[in-house]
């Protein structure tokens, strides 16, 4: 067992390592010297309740956050070894290493092709025949192939809801990261496609790594391998998903899975 | 009832403003039908084909709008060739790169203060610096050893006319682009680099793509202000008797013939200003209903 409580095994490898990490929104500090780690295809999933820093968490690993002034991180977040948060790492090749669903659908204003073939043609370049081939393949895995297969020329707004945010997983899956980051994917989406998105975080986990926000409980534990609870900017517990949520150590965590406050 | 007397009342309140404010919408068509009648009315007499086809005329003489459309025509497309990728950049700048910063805040300020500045000071404004060199100036003497005779310093000329009118149509791109990247929503430019897409792609692919329609609405706005300005036309341009297809060298325009005819004594000369007054708001207008079918087709 590590600091955290998480079984160490060898055959579970921390892909992402945050260290002491800390993020400061101007002057209020955001989230306080937080510790977890995130084991390689494995899915983690950051639960607390609104406000607790597991959206900001979530969006230091891709550095999005620097999008935005007066924002600011400080600690380590190791990915493989490296420290992302070093001002020498390139933030568009560390984007197209760890990549980001998020939220709200959010299908560029093109085709459904051209969609996915955004992110595809930013880092390689290939034939048309083989990009045919990856768009198909990235659809597939996002399960949304047989739906859009004859209209891959229409707008990638005609979709429906559920099928737009399937569109970004693709679009994410398309362009081959090592790490998804999901941010809440399925709370603008009906159960049907909750459902189907889930299924798909199942499948993606044999070959990314996963971190998933979400504020539904059942979620959490249905799709991660680990999670992690946050209140008020600090890592409250973490583990594996399953003593998390039958024998979690903390009391603001047991509070929290069963309903009694956040 | 005491009940029933407010009702009545409230009634009574509801009624008070809903005819002040339709009399208050009424007062203000009234004039613009009264307008466009007059205009419709007294335009329409005085539209032929010669209008197209023939030179602005001498009082008394026959003769037709030609060589004026043309030189608006011109002069309003190097205008808005020439305003519109700068006036996209400008924009692109203030709503994306320089959003937060201190030297956006300072350029907004001014474009807004250009935006708002009276057309006749943007006159003056070229007329200084291009129309009126003094023989000494290194500008008119670079112009002349380069261009020779097509040199547009010095004199009145279609180059400052269209420059002036530039000068019009940058702050209202300017501002028309910022607007409109503003509204599209942050999470469209966060999906973009989280893919890991540099920053001049979000922009050229994706933000300018979300707001095009918007931005072209600007453009097509920003030639209907354009076509009716007289004030800064009258120090650049100046007007021309004749066909002139050199920019070099003082041409005609429409504002600029309406105002000279409208304001002679000759009833053949008031026709054709008429003519023109139609021609131009006839084109404003389908330049406004353009823009905002275009708009309807973003919302």
């Amino acid at each position: 067992m590590d600091a955290n409580g998480a079984p160490t095994t060898s055959a579970e490898k921390i892909k992402v390592d945050i260290r002491d990490l800390s993020f400061y929104y101007g002057s209020f500090k955001g989230l306080k010297n937080v510790n977890v780690p995130l084991y390689d295809r494995k899915v983690t999933a950051f639960i607390g309740p609104s406000g607790c820093g597991k959206s900001t968490l979530l969006r230091i690993l891709n550095r999005i956050y620097e999008l935005y002034p007066n924002q600011r991180a400080e600690g380590e977040v190791m990915l493989d070894g490296e420290n992302i948060l070093s001002s020498k790492l390139d933030t568009n090749l560390l984007r197209s290493r760890v990549g980001m669903v998020f939220q709200k659908p959010t299908p560029f204003p093109m085709t459904i092709y051209d969609n996915i073939a955004f992110g595809i043609k930013l880092y390689e370049r290939m034939p048309k025949s083989e990009l045919d081939g990856r768009i198909e393949d990235a659809l597939q895995r996002a399960a949304l192939w047989t739906e859009v297969k004859d209209k891959l020329k229409n707008s990638g707004l005609s979709l429906s809801g559920g099928q737009q945010q399937r569109l970004c997983i693709a679009r994410t899956v398309a362009t081959r990261p090592e790490v998804i980051l999901l941010d809440e994917p399925c709370s603008a989406l009906d159960p049907i496609s909750t459902a189907k998105i889930e299924e798909l975080i199942d499948e993606l986990s044999s070959d990314y790594t996963i971190v998933i926000v979400t504020h539904n409980m059942q979620q959490a534990s249905r799709a991660s391998d680990y999670t992690a609870f946050m209140y008020l900017g600090e890592m409250v517990e973490f583990g594996p998903t399953e003593r998390i949520f039958t024998a979690p150590e903390k009391k603001q965590t047991e509070q929290y899975i069963t309903g009694r406050f956040g | 009832m005491k009940n029933q007397a407010r009702i009545a009342r409230r009634k009574f309140t509801n009624r008070m403003f809903l005819a002040l404010s339709v009399a208050a919408a009424a007062f203000g068509l009234v004039w613009l039908a009264f307008i466009l009648g007059e205009l419709f009315y007294n335009g329409f007499a005085a539209l032929s084909p010669a209008i197209f086809t023939e030179m602005t005329p001498a009082p008394g003489s026959p003769g037709g709008l030609a060589n004026a459309i043309f030189g608006s025509v011109v002069m309003s497309l190097v205008a808005v060739l020439g305003g519109t990728p700068l006036g996209i950049l400008a924009g692109t700048y203030l709503a994306e790169y320089g959003r937060y910063g201190r030297l956006a805040f300072f350029i907004r300020f001014v474009n807004d203060i250009l935006l708002s500045a009276p057309s006749i000071v943007i006159g003056l404004f070229v007329y200084e610096i291009i129309v009126f060199s003094p023989p000494d100036s290194s500008l008119l003497k670079v112009c002349r050893a380069s261009l020779g005779d097509y040199c547009p310093v010095g004199h009145f000329s279609g180059v400052a006319g269209a420059v002036a009118l530039m000068v019009i149509v940058i702050p209202v791109v300017v501002r028309t682009t910022e607007n409109m990247l503003l509204l599209v929503p942050n999470g469209l430019r966060e999906a973009a680099a989280a893919l890991g897409a540099p920053r001049s792609n979000v922009i050229r692919i994706v933000t300018w793509r979300a707001a095009r329609a918007g931005i072209v609405t600007g453009v097509l706005l920003a030639i209907a202000r354009i076509s009716g300005e007289t004030a800064p036309l009258l120090f650049t341009a100046l007007n021309n008797q004749f066909m002139s297809k050199n920019l070099a060298q003082p041409i005609a325009s429409l504002p600029v013939v309406i105002f000279n005819y409208a304001m002679g004594p000759y009833e053949d000369l008031h026709a054709l200003a008429w003519a023109g007054a139609l021609i131009i708001t006839a084109a404003v207008l389908t330049l406004s209903i353009l823009a905002r079918l275009l708009e309807n087709k973003r919302s």
